[in-house]
């Protein structure tokens, strides 16, 4: 989903002349807004009409009848940007999104983190958030998928369930009071992650959608964590019933991984990596396009970055001609 | 031995700029892709690279403030920054210096209160030095976190003035500043030219200090609006790559 926030300006009122047009956010129909609260709000020119990007300290608006968001302060009754981005309005509320900053996650986000520490009942994972995640003792499976209550002797086996370096999938449960996330592994889906690489990309390139495993036509496995970690990996036939419990915590690789398969991950992880390089979505669809156009090339040339280029434009092209 | 002339009976500076005239700045931001946050600056020879990591979990135990974050700040002079060819000690107390000013400076500007128990390191790296490092770690600083998304209230910029010979001269270079003038860094916040730092070492005569201190808060004006462009000309584009 793409929202873009256009520019009021376009919108008029249908209201008496105390409104001036040069007004930057008409209020909606049904909020009641006096004539005496017309602000004139400074550093309105701005380039792009579907674009209003703030920097920091620039005064988003003077009307009081907004509430302020993520990214902004209110000083002497004025909405004030705090970071450099693109204004989203929805309804009364402001809010400046950075394009460029680590990730602020919500409940029920698929995350891709990697195993920093072992502690107390709870391992710390790296989500690059603003702080190490948490994942608890009591959020994972046991193998053999047993339900039970953890005991002393759970505890004193953390580190057969999760070693510091590994990886895992995870979704985000809850916040704590100071802002750090609570993961679980509560479901077959997530768990340690093998078979395959992992990518690093800017958070702001994923999106929220319906699915975030996807099993690609070319016989490769994506997660795409929300947070911008992205895992690469060898496909696995996935069938919830038949997967044997004890080897969720497995740190073996599967023996039967070709080197078609590992060049395939590695054109993958590469066309991700070209993707993220020009800062557009990543999503599964131009994933496989981006494979596709990759196609021409050998998977060294892959590393250049005019190829890089060139794949993530003819990405960006089909994706366009199929949208029509 | 004689002194240098540093302004010429035609009221020009030593690199032929007038006083309250500007060395070229160029900068650009997300040079680094492992950083959160990066800019590369020049101040006319001056040569500033910032790297931001954060805010992240805290390294140290001992680091952690429940209800927000620690700024760290490292500065590193490249050996070949100077024009004596010379290796510096990490602990070298001028670069430990200049790196608590810029910790100082930026404290009451980030909004740490917003990532509490978080840790943002700011790395800088002098790759030649001509005058005005402070001002061109403050000046890179800002875009770095700028460009990290960390939020803060204002830009900060950063800028040089003192008084060579007859007058006050802004952004001093390295030749003015080692010939024994007075000189100083102001830091201003510029939509509401509040001052987060002022800092002075030499002696400089009062019924100067306005002068100076005017000159240094214009020139500050002016950076900005160079900064301002930078990040807001990378915010659009990255807007718009976004937005096919």
């Amino acid at each position: 989903m793409n929202i873009t926030f256009h520019a009021p300006a376009a919108r008029t009122r249908a209201t008496t002349g105390s409104h001036k047009q040069s007004k930057q956010y008409a209020v909606d129909q049904d909020m009641e807004v006096d004539g005496e609260q017309d602000g004139d709000a400074e550093g309105t020119a701005f380039k792009d009409p579907t674009l209003h990007v703030v920097t920091p300290g620039e005064v988003i608006t003077a009307d009081t009848a907004f509430m302020r968001g993520h990214g902004t302060y209110i000083l002497d009754e004025k909405v004030h940007a705090s970071v450099a981005g693109v204004v989203d309005r929805v309804n009364k509320l402001l809010s400046v999104r950075p394009l460029h900053t680590r990730y602020t996650g919500e409940i029920g986000d698929v995350v891709v983190g990697r195993i920093t520490e072992v502690a107390q009942k709870r391992w710390k994972v790296d989500v690059s958030a603003r702080q190490d995640a948490i994942l608890m003792l009591s959020s994972v499976n046991l193998p053999g998928g047993v339900q039970r209550r953890k005991q002393e002797s759970d505890e004193l086996q953390m580190r057969n369930f999760f070693m510091e370096g590994d990886l895992v999938v995870a979704e985000v449960q809850a916040f704590f009071g100071d802002g750090a996330y609570s993961l679980h592994t509560r479901s077959l889906k997530y768990g340690k992650l093998r078979n395959g690489s992992f990518i690093s990309v800017s958070p702001a390139l994923v999106q929220r959608c319906k699915s975030h495993f996807h099993s690609l036509p070319c016989g490769v496995d994506v997660i795409l964590g929300l947070n911008g970690y992205i895992w690469v990996s060898a496909h696995v036939p996935q069938n919830l019933d038949e997967i044997d419990t004890e080897l969720v915590y497995s740190n073996k690789n599967k023996e039967d991984i070709t080197p078609n398969d590992r060049e395939s991950i590695a054109r993958v992880a590469s066309c991700i990596r070209a993707l993220a390089q020009e800062f557009i979505f990543i999503n599964d669809t131009i994933i496989s396009f981006a494979y596709e156009a990759s196609l021409q090339y050998k998977l060294r040339e892959m590393t250049k970055k005019e190829i890089m280029q060139a794949v993530a434009a003819e990405a960006v092209q089909s994706v366009n001609n199929m949208k029509g | 031995m004689s002194r240098v002339e540093l302004l010429s009976p035609e009221g020009l500076r030593i690199d032929g700029r007038r006083p309250a005239e500007l060395r070229k700045i160029t900068s650009t931001t997300s040079v680094l892709s492992q950083a959160d946050g990066s800019a590369y600056l020049e101040h006319g020879n001056t040569k500033v690279l910032a790297a931001v990591y954060g805010p992240r979990e805290a390294r140290h135990r001992a680091l952690v403030i429940h209800d927000r974050a620690v700024l760290n700040v490292e500065l590193n002079l490249a050996p070949f920054s100077t024009g004596e060819r010379r290796r510096r000690n990490k602990n070298d107390k001028r670069l430990l210096e200049i790196a608590q000013f810029v910790k100082q400076t930026f404290e009451p500007v980030v909004i740490t209160t917003l990532y509490p128990r978080s840790q943002i390191d700011i790395y800088f790296q002098v790759i030649q030095h001509d005058g005005g490092t402070l001002q061109a770690c403050i000046n890179a600083a800002t875009l770095a976190l700028i460009d990290a998304g960390i939020a803060m209230t204002d830009y900060v910029c950063a800028c040089t003035a003192g008084w060579v010979e007859r007058e006050a001269a802004i952004d001093l270079n390295y030749t003015e500043e080692s010939a024994d003038t007075s000189e100083m860094t102001i830091a201003m916040l510029p939509k509401s030219s509040k001052i987060t730092l002022m800092q002075m070492e030499s002696r400089l005569h009062v019924d100067k200090l306005d002068e100076v201190i005017a000159l240094a808060g214009e020139g500050c004006k002016q950076i900005h609006e160079v900064l301002d462009k930078t990040v807001r000309d990378r915010a659009e584009d990255l807007a718009r790559k976004m937005a096919v």
